[in-house]
């Protein structure tokens, strides 16, 4: 079960939520704080990318953020509605915008997969989940 | 923290100071403002992003943007950080080579090449 979980509208103002909660919980999870900087920025591509996907597909639901504490390791998982077609289709009629669009979010994705060592990012046609995993030190390691 | 904008003349650069947080939320802010200075004639632009705390994909898909604009007309857009972790996000994206990074408002100013 995830430790914390987050859901919210899938508005741009509240992404900045979503990293200050992730942040958060990190750090008390055990995340080296070298690293929070890292889970701040992936966290918020993460959620960003879901909002831009639930507001260009009319989805009303909530984007949802689960945080996993686990043993050695913190894990993020961000969760959209946004269905997908499969590579190749409408690639005949795919217009500019959705172009720029598509490139905006692979962006998103290109700065994820540079900052995070462990990350799964899987589609379907009932939306998609990108997952995060970083080690976590065990209280009372490393603090001399 | 939110976005805050301050631009600034010196010589005939245009100097665009930034604080707080570029995010999805805020960058539609940035991009109002570059797309103001460019519409207004001003095509040699400096952004200082030495008050910035935060920047995501969305901040450098603006900063490209306005990269574009002014390079229409013949134009620069110097950027000015000494942020190891907003640096870092250049270097992943390979942004480093396209936009010329100054360590002071002064070197950026002072840049003709």
């Amino acid at each position: 079960m995830a430790t914390v979980e987050l859901r919210f509208s899938a508005l741009p103002e509240h992404v900045r939520t979503a990293r200050l909660v992730a942040a958060a919980v990190a750090r008390r999870a055990g995340v080296d704080e070298a690293v929070l900087d890292e889970v701040r920025l992936a966290v918020g591509e993460a959620c960003s990318r879901a909002v831009g996907l639930h507001q260009g597909a009319g989805i009303t639901e909530p984007v949802r953020v689960a945080l996993i504490e686990d043993e050695k390791q913190f894990s993020i998982e961000v969760g959209d509605d946004a269905p997908r077609s499969t590579p190749g289709d409408g690639a005949s009629g795919a217009s500019a915008e959705a172009d720029v669009e598509a490139e905006e979010d692979e962006m998103g994705l290109a700065v994820i997969s540079g900052l995070v060592d462990d990350v799964e990012v899987t589609a379907g046609e009932y939306g998609g989940l990108i997952r995060m995993t970083w080690p976590t030190v065990p209280p009372g390691v490393g603090l001399t | 923290m939110d976005l805050s904008l301050s631009t600034r003349t010196v010589g005939d650069r245009t100097v665009v100071e930034v604080g707080g947080e570029i995010d999805v939320y805020t960058a539609p802010k940035l991009r109002e403002q570059l797309v103001e200075l460019v519409n207004d004639g001003n095509f040699h632009l400096v952004v200082d992003m030495e008050g910035v705390d935060f920047l995501d994909s969305t901040g450098l898909g603006v900063l490209v943007g306005g990269l574009k604009r002014v390079r229409a007309h013949e134009g620069s857009l110097r950027l000015v950080c000494n942020q190891e972790r907003i640096l870092k996000i250049f270097r992943i994206t390979g942004l480093t080579k396209v936009f010329p990074i100054h360590t002071s408002v002064e070197e950026a100013v002072a840049a003709t090449d």
